[in-house]
C-alpha cells in the first residue's frame, strides 16, 4: 500500500524512518513522528469502526484528546489494550491495531442492521422496551445488548507493565504548552520560580505549530521551539511532553498521567510504562486552550466529516490530506485558515459560509488565493455510507430558517469549524464557577475557587497577541508573589492576521421530507432528535438529559457535543444557554489507565509483608506460611507428605504430650511508661491494675465505649512505672491509636507514654508439660519452680549470654512460657530452644496447631472477639471490675446487655464424634423447620480435639447459659451439611485450669 | 503541608467524654457514644498523624469546600 495522501514538503514528521504497522491484518506504512491516525489517513483508510449504538461506520474527527471516536483495539509486545484514540496513539515499529465494536468485520457489520430499522433507537429505548416482561431480560435483552454494544476488549492477562506514582512540588504548575503555556512558563521561570509544564501531545507549542503567525521575528513554531529548548536548559523547570494533567483536587494538589513507554514498540527495562504525579502547586495556570465546535447537519458523523482544526493539523504537523476535494463548511475565520492551507499545498477547496457578508483580513487572502466561497451557504447532509462521496448544500435565508434548492457537490471530505470551545474541564474540578461569555457563545472560568489562572484560548482569548501580553505577566505576577524576584519578561511583538466575528448559527435545520440524522454526541450517538424526545418527554435539568440521552457521557465527556448540547436544549426551549447551565466536570479529563493508578501497590507491593527473625528458620524446616494481618505465619511445620490436618494435629498432640514452640513475634507489643502507667491500664482495662506488683503479669480485657470487647492480652509490670502490654496480632495497631486516643485527646493530664516494640521483640512460646524441664535448662541459674517463677510471674535473665525476658504466661492452657529477646538475637533464641529441646522431644507448632489448643481449652480470641460480642458473652464476668470505672463500663448496662437470655460462648461436639462442624454453621433446633428456620447462634471456631480425638467446636449461642445439655443441629448450608450436635462447657479440657498452674 | 493519606479520622472534636466516676444520664450517654451530626460547612474533627508522629489533632474544616482553617494539638482548644 502506498501513502496516497502524503506530501512530501510539509509537516514534522522524521521521513528518514519508514516505519511497518498493522490495521485490521493489513500492513501499512508511514513515518516516525505520525500517529496512528494520521500514518492511516496517508494511506487513505478512514474507516476505523463502528458506533456505539446503531454502528454506524466511523471515521476520524479530531487530531488529538477531541477525538470522539477513532478508537482501537491496540496490540503491543504480546499485550492489548482497548479503546486506543488513534489520534493519540504514536506510530511505532510493528504496531497492530484492529476495530473495536464490529463483527464480523468493520466493512460488514450485523449490527449495523440497527442502522436501518424503520424506528431507530431513540433516547430512552432501552429504558422503555427492555422493562418488560422481565423475564425477557437474562435471556434476551441483554445478550443481545451485549453482543451489539460495548467498545474494546479489556484483557484478562496480568498487566506485565510497571506503573510508577512520583509525588511533586512547585511553584507554578502550567497545563498545556501551546503559546499562553509557554509564555507563562518562560516569565515565571525567567523570575526563579519553581516551574512544570505538562503537555499531552509529543510536541510542545500547541496551535503555533499549526497557525500561520508571527512572534518577534520569528515564526510561531520557531518560537516555540526556542523558548521549549531554553526552559528545558533551566534547573528550576521540569518540562514533560505525553503528560495529561486529567484532575484538580482539593488544596492545589493535581494529577497528570505521564506516558513513558505507550509510544515505543516494548517499554525499556526497568522503565515504567506510565507515571502518575501528584503534584502539589502553589499556582496553577490553566493553559489548556481550545477544541474546535462541530457544526451540525444530516449524517455529520459519515468518515470524511471531521473538524477543520484537525485537517489543518494533518496537514501541517503530518503532512497528509484528508481529502483531495475538501469541502470547508464553517460559521467563522478558522475554516479560512484550513481552506488556505489546502490551497498553499495544491489542493482546491469550497468555503460554505453561514455568515452573509463577513469581511476580514483572512477572508480577504482567501478570496486573494482565488479559493471557491459561497456565502450564506449550508452543508444539508453529508452523502456516502463509509466515506463521504459528496455534500447536500442549500443557501439558507438570512433568518436561518429557510433552506433554498438542494444541490449536490462533489468532495471527499467535509472540514466543519462551529467556532471554539475553551477547555474548561479543569478550572471546573477546581471548584471554579464558570460563567458564559455571549461573544463567544461558550462558558469560560469565573472567579478562581483555588488558586488557579485560566489563560488564553481556555479563557476565551482568541488573538494570539493579547494571549502572550496576558500569559507574560501572569507568569510574572504570580512568580513574583511566590519569589519576591523582579526579572520581567515582556512579550515580544506579535504579527498575526485579524479575523471577524462568527456567526451563532450551527444547526442546520432538515429539509422538508427528510429525516437524516444530525449527530450532536459522536462517541454515544446521540442526535438532535433523541434531545427533542428528552424534552418532549419532560426531562427538563440538563444533568437529567444527560443521564437519559448519554449525551457527554463516556470516556469523551462531551468534549465536543456539550455546548452543542446544551444550545439545542436552551433553543427548543426558549432559554438562554446560562439557564440551561452545564453539567459537571469530573476528573479524569481523558481516560486513564488503572495500572496507572494503582502504580506498584499490586500483588505483594499491594501491603508490607511482616517476617519474623525466625522467618528463614521456618522456611528451611518446612514451614507452610499463612497470612495473619501483614505478618506471615507458619501455620504448620510439614513432615513429609502430611496434610495440614494431620501436621497440626501432630504438633497440637506433641504439646499436650511432651513440649512445642511456637514464634509468638507478631503479638503486638506496646511498651508503656511513666508514674500514671497505673493508673491508665485501670482505666482501659474492665479489671483492677492498680495493685499489681512489679514482676507479675496479669490478662486484662478492653473495651470500646459501647462496651465492645476490643481486644484481649496480657500486661505485664516490668519495674515501678513501666509496663510490658501485649495485644492481639491483628489488633495491634488499633489498640495503640486507641491509647494514644485517650493520653491525647481526653486525659491529657496522665503521665504516660506509650510506644511500640512489636518489632523490637522476638518471641517463643514454650509450652507443655515439659517445658519447666527445657525452660531449666535454658536459664540454668533461674528458679524455675512454682515458688520462683509462679503462673503469671515475670523474669528477666541471660540466655546464653543474650538478655532475655521471660513471662508465665499460657494461651495453650498447658504449663507454658513466653521468652522474649531483641529481635536480632531470636534467631539464636530459637535455634538454642530446638537443640536444647531434642531431649524432651521438642516440635515447633504453628497457627494451627495454636488454634487448636486453644479452641479446646475454651480460650477466646478472633473469632470470640468479632466486634460484637461484650465481656458476659465470653464468660469474663469475673473481669469486669464493679468498683471502678474504665472505658465502655456505662454501655455495659444496657437493656440487651443484661438480658436473661444474652448469647453466650459455648462448646459444640458433634453427637457422632466424628463429623467436623464447618465454621459459620448456623444452630438450629429443628433441622427441617421451615425457611427462615430461627437460628440460635453460630459456630465461631472448629478444631479436631487432640485430648479426646474428637471434633469440637466453639459458639457463641442465645441463652447461653440454659443451653449446656441441650442437643441441637448445627446447619451450614453452604457445604450442604446438617450435624446433630450437643452443647456443651466451652471449657472442654482442663477446666479448672489446673495445668497452668502445675 | 502533608497528604491525606498519613492520617487517620478520628470524629468529631466537640463530643466531650463524660468524666469518670460521675453518673450519667442514659441519654446523655446514648448521645456520646452513638448520635453525630453530619455538618456541612465548618466543622472541628480530630485526625491523628498516623503514618507520621503519631500526634493526635484538631482541625477545622468545612466539609463542603475541604478547606483547612485551624489545626491544633489534640488537647488544645480550637
Amino acid at each position: 500500500m502506498t501513502q496516497n495522501y502524503r506530501l512530501d514538503n510539509i509537516g514534522l514528521i522524521n521521513r528518514d524512518k519508514k516505519i511497518s504497522f498493522k490495521f485490521n491484518g493489513v500492513t501499512y506504512f508511514g513515518y516516525e513522528g505520525d500517529t496512528l491516525a494520521s500514518a492511516l489517513i496517508a494511506n487513505g483508510i478512514h474507516l476505523i469502526g463502528r458506533s456505539f449504538k446503531y454502528h454506524r461506520p466511523r471515521g476520524f474527527f479530531g487530531a488529538g484528546v477531541d477525538e470522539p471516536y477513532a478508537i482501537v483495539q491496540l496490540y503491543r509486545n504480546n499485550e492489548t489494550e482497548p479503546n486506543i484514540k488513534t489520534t493519540e496513539q504514536e506510530l511505532f515499529e510493528g504496531l497492530e491495531a484492529t476495530s473495536v465494536n464490529c463483527w464480523p468485520s468493520v466493512n460488514f457489520d450485523i449490527g449495523a442492521i440497527n442502522n436501518f430499522l424503520k424506528i431507530f433507537l431513540p433516547a430512552g429505548f432501552y429504558y422503555k422496551t427492555f422493562m418488560w416482561p422481565k423475564s425477557f431480560w437474562y435471556k434476551i435483552y441483554e445478550p443481545f445488548i451485549r453482543k451489539a454494544a460495548g467498545l474494546g476488549v479489556a484483557s484478562i492477562e496480568h498487566d506485565k507493565e510497571r506503573y510508577e506514582h512520583k509525588y511533586e512540588y512547585c511553584d507554578l504548575l502550567i497545563a498545556g504548552s501551546g503559546p499562553s503555556g509557554l509564555a507563562s512558563a518562560y516569565a515565571a521561570a525567567k523570575n526563579g520560580a519553581r516551574v512544570i509544564l505538562a503537555e499531552d501531545k509529543p510536541r510542545f507549542g500547541g496551535t503555533l505549530l499549526t497557525s500561520e503567525v508571527n512572534i518577534g521575528n520569528q515564526t510561531g513554531k520557531e518560537w516555540a521551539e526556542n523558548i521549549i529548548s531554553e526552559l528545558k536548559e533551566m534547573p528550576n523547570v521540569i518540562v514533560k511532553n505525553r503528560s495529561q494533567v486529567f484532575g484538580y483536587y482539593d488544596h492545589n494538589m493535581l494529577v497528570m498521567s505521564e506516558k513513558l513507554s505507550d509510544h515505543l514498540p516494548k517499554t525499556k527495562k526497568y522503565n515504567p510504562k506510565q507515571r502518575l504525579w501528584y503534584i502539589r502547586a502553589k499556582e496553577v495556570l490553566i493553559s489548556s486552550g481550545s477544541i474546535e465546535r462541530p457544526l451540525v447537519f444530516g449524517n455529520n458523523d459519515t468518515p470524511g466529516v471531521m473538524l477543520s482544526s484537525a485537517a489543518k493539523e494533518y496537514l501541517k504537523v503530518y503532512g497528509v490530506l484528508v481529502g483531495k476535494k475538501p469541502l470547508i463548511f464553517t460559521n467563522n475565520d478558522s475554516g479560512y485558515e484550513t481552506a488556505i492551507e489546502f490551497k498553499k499545498n495544491g489542493v482546491d477547496p469550497i468555503i460554505l459560509d453561514t455568515r452573509k457578508e463577513p469581511k476580514s483580513e483572512i477572508i480577504d487572502e482567501a478570496k486573494k488565493l482565488d479559493i471557491q466561497i459561497k456565502f450564506s451557504h449550508v452543508v444539508v447532509a453529508a452523502k456516502g455510507y463509509k466515506k463521504v462521496k459528496s455534500a447536500e448544500v442549500a443557501k439558507i435565508s438570512d433568518d436561518k430558517n429557510e433552506l433554498g434548492t438542494l444541490e449536490n457537490i462533489n468532495c471527499d471530505c467535509i472540514c466543519v469549524s462551529g467556532f471554539w470551545t475553551p477547555t474548561i474541564h479543569l478550572a471546573s474540578q477546581s471548584g471554579n464557577k464558570t460563567i458564559f461569555n455571549k461573544d463567544i457563545d461558550a462558558f469560560v472560568p469565573g472567579l478562581s475557587k483555588q488558586n488557579e489562572t485560566t489563560l488564553g484560548a481556555a479563557n476565551g482569548t482568541f488573538t494570539l497577541e493579547e494571549t502572550l501580553k496576558n500569559s507574560f505577566d501572569s507568569g510574572y505576577e504570580l512568580s513574583k508573589k511566590i519569589t519576591n524576584n523582579d526579572n520581567k519578561t515582556s512579550s515580544p511583538i506579535v504579527m498575526e492576521k485579524k479575523s471577524t466575528t462568527h456567526d451563532k448559527f450551527w444547526c442546520v435545520p432538515l429539509p422538508k421530507g427528510k429525516t437524516y440524522k444530525r449527530f450532536l454526541d459522536f462517541q454515544n450517538d446521540v442526535a438532535v432528535s433523541d434531545i427533542e424526545i428528552a424534552l418532549k418527554e419532560g426531562y427538563r435539568s440538563i444533568e437529567h438529559v444527560k443521564r437519559y440521552t448519554t449525551l457527554g457521557m463516556a470516556t469523551d465527556q462531551g468534549k465536543t457535543s456539550n455546548l452543542n448540547g446544551l444550545q439545542l436544549v436552551s433553543n427548543i426551549e426558549n432559554k438562554i444557554v446560562p439557564e440551561v447551565g452545564h453539567t459537571t466536570f469530573r476528573p479524569p479529563y481523558t481516560p486513564v489507565t488503572i495500572g496507572t493508578i494503582v502504580g506498584r501497590e499490586i500483588g505483594k507491593h499491594s501491603k508490607p509483608t511482616r517476617k519474623s527473625p525466625m522467618h528463614s528458620w521456618h522456611e528451611k524446616n518446612n514451614a507452610v506460611f499463612v497470612d495473619a494481618g501483614v505478618w506471615l505465619r507458619p501455620r504448620y511445620y510439614k513432615i513429609g507428605e502430611e496434610t495440614l490436618f494431620e501436621g497440626s494435629k501432630r504438633e497440637a498432640k506433641n504439646v499436650r504430650a511432651n513440649v512445642g514452640v511456637c514464634d509468638v513475634t507478631t503479638l503486638g507489643k506496646i511498651d508503656i511508661k511513666g508514674p500514671d502507667a497505673a493508673e491508665l491500664l485501670n482505666r482501659v482495662y474492665t479489671n483492677a491494675w492498680l495493685k499489681l506488683p512489679v514482676g507479675k503479669a496479669r490478662y486484662g480485657v478492653m473495651l470500646r465505649e459501647d462496651g465492645i470487647v476490643m481486644d484481649d492480652g496480657t500486661t505485664t509490670r516490668i519495674s515501678e512505672n513501666h509496663y510490658h502490654m501485649t495485644t492481639t496480632t491483628a489488633q495491634a495497631a488499633n489498640v495503640l491509636s486507641h491509647l494514644e486516643y485517650y493520653l491525647q485527646v481526653v486525659w491529657p493530664e496522665l503521665n504516660v507514654n506509650v510506644v511500640s516494640t512489636t518489632e523490637q521483640w522476638a518471641g517463643a512460646a514454650i509450652a507443655g508439660p515439659k517445658s519447666r524441664d527445657l525452660l531449666q535448662k535454658l536459664f540454668p541459674n533461674i528458679d524455675t519452680s512454682n515458688d520462683g517463677l509462679p503462673f503469671m510471674g515475670y523474669l528477666e535473665a541471660e540466655l546464653f549470654g543474650v538478655h532475655a525476658r521471660i513471662f508465665r504466661i499460657s494461651f495453650s492452657g498447658e504449663l507454658a512460657y513466653e521468652v522474649n529477646v531483641e529481635s536480632d538475637n531470636g534467631n539464636f533464641m530459637w535455634e538454642k530452644i530446638m537443640e536444647i529441646g531434642k531431649e524432651f522431644e521438642i516440635q515447633p507448632y504453628g497457627t494451627e496447631a495454636l488454634s487448636t489448643l486453644r479452641i479446646e481449652m475454651g480460650h477466646i480470641a478472633g473469632s470470640e472477639l468479632d466486634g460484637r460480642t461484650i465481656p458476659y458473652d465470653n464468660s469474663l464476668e469475673g473481669l469486669v471490675s464493679k468498683k471502678k470505672d474504665f472505658i465502655g463500663k456505662r454501655s455495659l448496662g444496657r437493656k440487651a446487655f443484661v438480658a436473661e437470655d444474652r448469647q453466650k460462648v459455648v462448646g459444640v461436639v458433634p453427637i457422632d464424634k466424628k463429623t467436623s462442624i464447618p465454621e459459620g454453621s448456623h444452630l438450629v433446633k429443628d433441622a427441617k423447620a421451615q425457611i427462615p428456620n430461627p437460628k440460635l447462634g453460630y459456630i465461631s471456631a472448629s478444631c479436631w480435639s487432640v485430648e479426646y480425638d474428637n471434633p469440637f467446636s466453639l459458639a457463641i449461642i442465645k441463652d447461653g447459659k440454659n443451653m449446656i445439655g441441650q442437643k441441637l443441629f448445627a446447619m451450614s448450608p453452604l457445604k450442604n451439611k446438617t450435624i446433630p450436635v450437643e452443647i456443651v462447657s466451652s471449657h472442654y479440657v482442663d477446666p479448672k485450669g489446673e495445668r497452668v498452674r502445675s | 503541608m502533608r497528604s491525606q493519606n498519613e492520617f487517620s479520622y478520628g470524629g468529631d472534636a466537640t463530643v466531650k467524654r463524660p468524666e469518670l466516676n460521675k453518673e450519667v444520664s442514659d441519654k446523655d450517654w446514648d448521645n456520646f457514644v452513638y448520635n453525630r451530626k453530619s455538618l456541612r460547612g465548618k466543622h472541628k474533627e480530630l485526625w491523628q498523624h498516623i503514618s507520621g508522629c503519631r500526634q493526635w489533632i484538631k482541625v477545622e474544616r468545612d466539609t463542603a469546600t475541604h478547606e483547612i482553617f485551624k489545626t491544633v494539638k489534640a488537647h488544645e482548644d480550637i
